[in-house]
């Protein structure tokens, strides 16, 4: 009844404009990772690849890729069954202390990010942990962990425990029930868990600005290094690249979530 | 003690800590002991002292520092909230298949890296960046405008970067107000903005808080943006931070500053919790 009153005219052009805020950043940097000028321009002159080129044969920047590739994998390995086991836990426990884990958890969602990097350093000088493959991705474990655990919490809350207890019942031990009957059900939100804990990883840059050095420098310490020097469009290919593996990931992790209802 | 339910009640109670002991491990090591470190450390060096505090509330540099954060939070917070409430009311207003292409353009860019969004902000704001060159183009500029390099291109990227994080508890608080209030509200005479003021703003305070919470905190410790949109001139808290550290080897001084910004993180949330959960601010990343 008040769908073409003058406020509603305003509200769809304001909203319009913000959700163009929103995805013209995002949409910019493949025109310009295909461009052939050397310096920004738009529209570009013309297509080109050699800014892809560039990066596919830079030994400094395959080798910052491996180290994000296997910190990322090498995290989901870890952080997944330990967030499970404790979201399941959390979950089955009526122990006090409980509630207490769980916020515990959550931590590395609520310390700015700074805070954990710098101490974090502190911590590492002291152990001869920096710039080594092993301390990159225990941090990263750290800080995945939290979207693991609330994303099994929330798929073992339709999940109805009594369903383990029947298999029990049955004769099955713990471990058994729970992956022959409790595990199945909650699948899509561990891999959805996994994959965010994956795309966090791979786009963590604070932490492994203090932290990692030498050959073990993730793609996107060398990123920022690079974007701090000198605007390279060789940033744009590996951006581009990057937000595609990344769009990829979550649709996949929300057609999981989709399917388990 | 020889109940068979209670031991057998132990023995449960040992598996479930068991069960979540890795990862409590890994939170205790990797963040518990850092912080702790980090305390310690702003108040430890060759016996106690205060010295850190008393030069990160007295020396210009730190509390200017702090001053600026706060300011550019306070803004970005309410520059996101002015342009994610729209949003949210549309998407609430509308159809579900418009709301869903709505919500999903809003989170699309949450799963950009935010170097790369950075990356995007320098390319279209710097001096020879698309907007100076479209503004040229039509006439409208003779000379280039400064747009980033200072604190301008700082709140543009970071507004940006936060919005989703307004947007999603607003939309989510929306979703549970009853539409038949508003009809109410139309069948007793008020008129539709009546209605929206005294009836559909207040029910929905409880998302502008939790939505203005979750992104003044996340701004109050932004750090790549700032360092890489900011020019070197706009100095957030973190790159305080990250200067004492990297650059002047002032550990203790660098500790101070952290544990100050996180006490005042700490503050913000409890004062928020004490008007609604904390699981509707957290809850949403």
């Amino acid at each position: 009844m008040t769908r073409t009153s003058p406020a509603r005219i305003a509200l769809y052009v304001i909203s319009a404009l913000v959700l163009v805020y929103l995805i013209l950043p995002v949409l910019i940097i493949a025109p310009i990772s295909f461009s052939s000028a050397r310096f920004l321009t738009f529209p570009p002159p013309s297509f080109s690849l050699r800014w892809y080129q560039q990066y596919f044969a830079n030994p400094a920047w395959m080798q910052a890729t491996k180290v994000t590739l296997t910190v990322a994998l090498l995290t989901v390995v870890i952080a997944t069954p330990c967030g499970v086991a404790a979201a399941y836990a959390i979950s089955q426990s009526k122990l006090r202390i409980m509630r207490i884990i769980h916020m515990a958890l959550l931590l590395p969602l609520v310390v700015p990010i700074i805070i954990t990097a710098v101490g974090i350093f502190f911590v590492y000088a002291k152990v001869g942990l920096v710039a080594t493959l092993p301390g990159l991705v225990l941090a990263n474990v750290m800080l995945g962990l939290p979207y693991v655990v609330i994303s099994v919490l929330a798929g073992l809350q339709s999940f109805d425990p009594a369903q383990e207890m029947v298999a029990r019942s049955l004769g099955m031990n713990r471990l058994r029930s729970f992956f022959a009957v409790t595990l199945p059900q909650i699948k899509s939100s561990v891999v959805a868990g996994g994959i965010f804990a994956f795309i966090s990883a791979m786009d963590e840059t604070i932490v492994a600005l203090f932290i990692s050095g030498g050959q073990y420098q993730p793609l996107t310490k060398r990123m920022f290094t690079a974007l701090r020097d000198e605007i390279d469009p060789t940033i744009a290919a590996i951006s581009t690249l990057m937000t595609a593996a990344s769009f990829m990931l979550v649709l996949l992790a929300s057609a999981r979530q989709k399917r388990s209802g | 003690m020889s109940d068979p339910s209670q031991k057998h009640q132990r023995r449960e109670h040992g598996l479930m800590l068991a069960l979540v002991s890795p990862a409590l491990l890994v939170i205790v090591l990797l963040i518990v002991l850092p912080v702790g470190w980090l305390a310690w450390q702003s108040i430890y060096h060759d016996g106690f002292t205060l010295e850190n505090y008393r030069r990160v509330f007295t020396e210009d540099i730190y509390w200017r520092s702090f001053a600026l954060t706060f300011e550019i939070s306070l803004a970005v917070t309410v520059i996101a909230l002015l342009l994610g409430y729209p949003v949210a009311y549309l998407a609430n207003s509308l159809p579900k298949g418009w709301s869903i292409l709505i919500l999903s353009l809003v989170v699309l860019p949450f799963w950009t890296s935010v170097l790369v969004r950075a990356y995007a902000w320098l390319a279209l704001l710097q001096r020879t960046g698309v907007i100076n060159q479209f503004l040229r183009y039509l006439d409208v500029i003779g000379e280039p405008l400064a747009l980033v390099h200072n604190t301008f291109g700082t709140v543009v990227a970071t507004v940006h970067i936060l919005l989703p994080f307004m947007v999603l508890p607003l939309y989510a608080t929306m979703q549970k107000i009853p539409g038949d209030l508003m009809q109410a509200g139309a069948s007793l005479g008020a008129s539709p903005s009546m209605t929206f003021v005294r009836v559909f703003l207040p029910l929905s305070l409880p998302g502008v808080l939790a939505g203005c919470t979750m992104v003044f905190v996340l701004c109050l410790g932004f750090y790549i943006t700032p360092e890489l949109l900011g020019g070197g001139r706009t100095v957030m808290v973190s790159m305080l931070v990250s200067r004492n550290v990297e650059l002047y080897n002032q550990f203790g001084a660098a500790s101070a500053v952290a544990v100050v910004l996180l006490l005042s993180v700490l503050a913000i949330f409890f004062a928020v919790s004490r008007f609604i959960s904390l699981d509707r601010v957290l809850g949403q990343k």
